[in-house]
């Protein structure tokens, strides 16, 4: 059977965490790319927003964002390069939030959509989970992704990101 | 120093490295950049908002007895 769904590569952040994540040499081996986070970082609020990067630019995004709290649902639209939240410093502590980044045709010469669902966690009433779309009007393919905090924090020990590469066959 | 974390997926390699200091000037621009946009975006949704409430209280209603109106 062949194989579809491959991890290309992983991280976790260290002792002294970490202002970004970078993938870099993306190969065009794949037809789609998923990034999965797990990220906490150490802005003193209780979330922070992170920040999307294809081939080093955060320029010519557009999302629309759909976010539930547990008591309310928003939606709106930005081209800030913001794909969700994850918990700060001020969330219960050791808790991560989840995300994940799914980018199809990545390599291909078309704008490229994609979408990206994530969640808190935090032992307390108000938590987000966010469902987003997004668009990269550029045509380049995508061989650089990098994830960072939006208010120029770090991310903190243990947070770990995966890329991984899936085949249509 | 702030580092960030590269990984090199032809090789697998992950690295460590110190941003230089053109990086965290970018780092803090984009920041800014972030902050700013953020803030344009708030006031646009509370001056909908507050349209939202001068227009419901027009009507004599609170804007949740509006929204149940409209639903």
């Amino acid at each position: 059977m062949a194989t579809t769904y491959e991890a290309i590569a992983t991280v976790t952040v260290g002792s002294g965490g970490a202002a970004n994540i970078e993938f870099t040499s993306i190969a065009a081996d794949w037809t789609d790319l998923l990034l999965k986070l797990s990220g906490r970082t150490n802005k003193a609020q209780k979330q922070e927003n992170i920040q999307l990067y294809f081939n080093t630019s955060n320029s010519n995004f557009s999302f629309k964002m759909l976010i539930g709290d547990g008591s309310a649902a928003t939606s709106y639209g930005t081209t800030n390069s913001q794909v969700a939240d994850v918990p700060a410093a001020t969330m219960t502590a050791n808790t991560f939030g989840n995300m994940e980044i799914y980018i199809p045709n990545y390599a291909g010469s078309n704008n490229k959509s994609f979408s990206v669902d994530s969640v808190d966690e935090g032992n307390q009433t108000t938590v987000y989970s966010y469902l987003t779309a997004g668009l990269w009007s550029q045509t380049a393919a995508i061989t650089g992704i990098k994830i960072a905090p939006a208010g120029a924090n770090n991310f903190v020990q243990y947070s770990t990101a995966t890329l991984y590469g899936i085949k249509n066959s | 120093m702030p580092t960030k974390l590269i990984v090199d997926c032809s090789t697998g390699v992950t690295t460590e490295v110190e941003l230089t200091a053109e990086e965290i000037a970018q780092r803090e621009a984009d920041a800014a950049a972030f902050a700013e946009a953020k803030a344009i975006e708030e006031a646009e949704a509370q001056a909908k908002l507050a349209e939202k409430e001068a227009i419901a209280a027009k009507l004599g209603l609170t804007p949740e007895e509006l929204l149940k109106l409209l639903s």
